[in-house]
């Protein structure tokens, strides 16, 4: 490695490109997708960044990450120092750096980016934290004194996991309560195994643990504990992060027909209870091979959706979308992933209803096309109905795959939290404290679904917050 | 991990369990039911809990064989475990004093009836109980329900115990000799589609429980969805108990055949798997409760 190197020749470097799955035979299989830097490619990477004096990508990043610090690490080829650096601020960097939405965070605020293409910060952000577990296995920080305070955590997604983390560094005891029978929430039952593999989930969950977090499965907060009972049994402090969990249809004739499903179904089946792999395991979901299969919606899940769809076996899958291309919400490497796989994307399109045949089976779809008007309130252009455009499509299954509501059990059983008009929970923004004490909330329960970081920073400010709160209540004593 | 601490047949293929589940029973109530897996690669079925006994820390479950999640699961012992129990699921039952309360439960649908039959006698009704069965063999919980009802009847498709006919039949009987205020029907589709219709026209109130496919069972997957009244309801966290008269049956039915052919494909194996260890229990077992009730 070059011992001094000028801006100048840094900003010569190209971007380098991850070796990933050729899309014709990845998309036979559920293998990750991306293959990952070498170490070479991630130092030649590394080089790239010119260490800013200000850096502005880690504004860009809602954890905080010390980017340029651990990429200078990675470019003198100390990995597991660049590991470490990464840890001070994010103890999850193998699934961030494979899920989270780098080009709209830390990426579009990189200063090479200005010119040439940014820094690949989330590639290397993986590499680091791949190298690490696989080197040496992944290593854990040490933690403060045990302040003796006990913390309840609802849910252990993305912003569970990650208060969770820093709460137990902060020395405080962590019991994490999950819904499902297996840990992670969204990052298991809805991220497929071809984007984030679930041993990858696991590893990081594992650090967790080895950390002292306690986890307990199969524990629906609001059902088999309220937020009440936590407290009375001795949890000085909860904070909720059940995810979004309540799928929305389309409200069009039809979505009851056999074949029609959630997204979050759809992936549930696949991914959490193993369907592709049926009947070795017990769950099924419909048999997609040599069928026509369409995906409505344009986000990340609606990739994931179709993507899986096409390992299955369809024969033709596509997206339907009722915007164009411009404003879909999926990441640009979703999208650009699904195309290579094949799939096909009918822009501009939007469902007015399921028709089924005699035995209430999915059969098609009638495709209303629709063109862009002026902006709307979300500042995208919107969509507008092309009168007498329509036509049948065939289809054997439909994904409806449009976002999700706030799940109704938490709201049911704690009356006394306050919530918006779609049942998302209130939460003082700074502060991320609901209006009952001693309880806090983050992530898609609170913001309506938005993405896996922004759940953990919220996870990680409701920490803060939480220390805050408890090392106030300590005083008050 | 669940342990078993009796597992018994009370009919052919039906089979009762005592399962330890501490936290379950002792916020569990009428109506309300818990998904099981019962291994790493099994599926999550819902099952209502029959009965509790909160001192004990223990919950029964009442289960048909019929697809190979059940019938697999009425192979296990007392003594064996459960890997996973989740619960309690779904809103209780909907309990006042009504006046006079029939409580119908159809095969193994009267075990999921005798809970809320339990709550409505506590209620102060006058507690009836309509208990139906193919043939004498197939009729359960006659001597629970005797024990907390006011009155028990049963009919046999056969005639073999009890009245001859449906349970339809008893009910229009006593809807025509006295004053009936609620209906509660469990069991068979076709049997709570029934009841449905001959309550209507006397403008009885009627509750159905109803047997989706399920998944997680918390909202989050929306496949037990239902029509209610014209609007999908999420059955795992709106109900699973609605308004009889509002229910459209027919999609009830027509979902809970999503997977006929994977059902089929599955038991075919577990069939094969259990003749080849020539097991002394190959006989029996059940599948999920919804393929039970709606066939």
């Amino acid at each position: 490695m070059p011992e001094k190197i000028s801006n100048k020749e840094r900003m010569k470097i190209p971007r380098q490109v991850m070796p990933e799955q050729d899309p014709l035979i990845r998309r036979n299989n559920f293998g990750e997708v991306n293959l990952g830097f070498t170490e070479e490619l991630a130092k030649m990477e590394a080089l790239r960044c010119i260490q800013c004096p200000k850096p502005t990508c880690v504004e860009g990043c809602p954890v905080g990450v010390k980017i340029g610090e651990f990429i200078a690490l990675v470019a003198d080829g100390n990995f597991l120092g660049a590991a470490e650096k990464m840890k001070e601020d994010n103890l999850l960097p193998a699934i961030c750096g494979r899920v989270c939405p780098q080009e709209e965070q830390c990426e579009i605020k990189c200063v090479v980016g200005k010119k040439n293409e940014p820094v690949a910060i989330g590639r290397l952000e993986r590499f680091v934290a791949d190298y690490e577990r696989e080197t040496v296995g992944i290593r854990v920080p040490g933690l403060k004194p045990k302040t003796g305070k006990k913390v309840a955590i609802v849910g252990s997604g993305p912003a569970g996991l990650s208060c969770a983390g820093d709460l137990i560094q902060m020395g405080y005891d962590v019991t994490a309560f999950e819904a499902l029978h297996e840990l992670g929430g969204v990052l298991i039952y809805g991220i497929p195994e071809f984007r984030l593999p679930k041993s990858i989930v696991k590893a990081e969950i594992d650090s967790l643990k080895t950390l002292g977090v306690e986890f307990i499965t199969n524990a629906v907060i609001g059902l088999t504990d309220t937020v009440d009972e936590l407290m009375q049994n001795g949890y000085d402090a909860v904070f909720i992060a059940v995810g979004a969990g309540l799928p929305y249809f389309l409200n069009i004739l039809g979505e009851n027909l056999n074949g029609v499903y959630s997204s979050n179904e759809f992936l549930t089946r696949v991914n959490l209870m193993k369907a592709y792999r049926f009947p070795g395991f017990d769950t099924p979901v419909f048999n997609c091979k040599d069928k026509n299969i369409a995906v409505f919606g344009g986000g990340n899940t609606a990739m994931d959706t179709v993507r899986i769809s096409k390992r299955l076996g369809a024969k033709n899958a596509y997206i339907i979308y009722r915007r164009s291309d411009v404003e879909m919400p999926a990441r640009a490497e979703e999208i650009h992933h699904a195309k290579e796989e094949g799939i096909e994307f009918i822009l501009l399109s939007n469902p007015l209803e399921f028709l089924g045949d005699e035995r209430g089976w999915l059969k098609s779809v009638k495709i209303q096309r629709m063109e862009l008007g002026e902006p709307d309130s979300s500042g995208r252009r919107r969509p507008i109905p092309i009168p007498g455009s329509d036509y049948i499509l065939p289809i054997d299954m439909a994904v409806i795959s449009i976002g999700n509501g706030s799940n109704p059990i938490i709201q049911k059983t704690t009356p006394d939290l306050q919530y918006n008009k779609w049942g998302n929970i209130l939460v003082d923004e700074n502060t991320m404290k609901t209006s009952k004490k001693g309880v806090f909330a983050g992530g898609d329960i609170v913001t309506g679904g938005a993405t896996v970081i922004l759940a953990m920073g919220a996870g990680r400010k409701a920490a803060a917050a939480i220390n805050n709160y408890l090392t106030q209540v300590n005083r008050i004593y | 991990m669940h342990k078993i601490l009796s597992a018994t047949f009370i009919a052919p293929d039906i089979k009762r369990f005592t399962i330890q589940a501490p936290k379950i029973a002792l916020k569990r109530k009428a109506g309300q039911f818990v998904i099981i897996r019962i291994n790493d690669v099994g599926e999550r079925i819902p099952l209502t809990i029959a009965d509790s006994d909160s001192e004990k820390g223990t919950i029964d479950i009442i289960v048909q064989g019929i697809g190979k999640t059940t019938k697999e699961l009425n192979t296990l012992q007392s003594g064996d475990y459960l890997t996973d129990v989740v619960g309690p699921l779904g809103k209780p039952s909907h309990i006042e004093n009504f006046g006079t309360a029939v409580s119908i439960g159809g095969g193994v649908g009267t075990a999921i009836a005798y809970p809320t039959a339990v709550a409505l006698k506590q209620a102060g009704n006058h507690t009836i109980s309509i208990i139906g069965g193919r043939t004498k063999e197939f009729v359960i919980l006659e001597d629970e329900m005797k024990k907390v009802c006011d009155e028990v009847f049963i009919t046999t498709d056969d005639g073999s115990y009890g009245k001859h006919g449906f349970v339809t039949d008893l009910l229009k009987e006593l809807i025509e000799t006295r004053k009936i205020d609620f209906v509660l029907a469990i069991g068979p589709i076709p049997m709570m589609k029934a009841v449905a219709e001959v309550t209507r026209e006397k403008e009885i109130q009627t509750v159905v429980s109803l047997n989706p496919i399920m998944v997680d069972g918390t909202g989050m997957c929306g496949g037990c969805r239902a029509s209610v009244d014209n609007k999908i309801v999420f059955v795992c966290v709106d109900g699973p108990e609605f308004d009889a008269h509002k229910v459209d049956f027919k999609t009830l039915m027509t979902r809970n055949q999503s997977y006929l052919m994977e059902e089929k494909e599955s038991l075919e194996q577990h069939d094969c798997r259990l003749n080849s260890l020539s097991s002394e229990q190959g006989s029996v077992g059940t599948s999920q409760r919804n393929v039970i009730l709606s066939n």
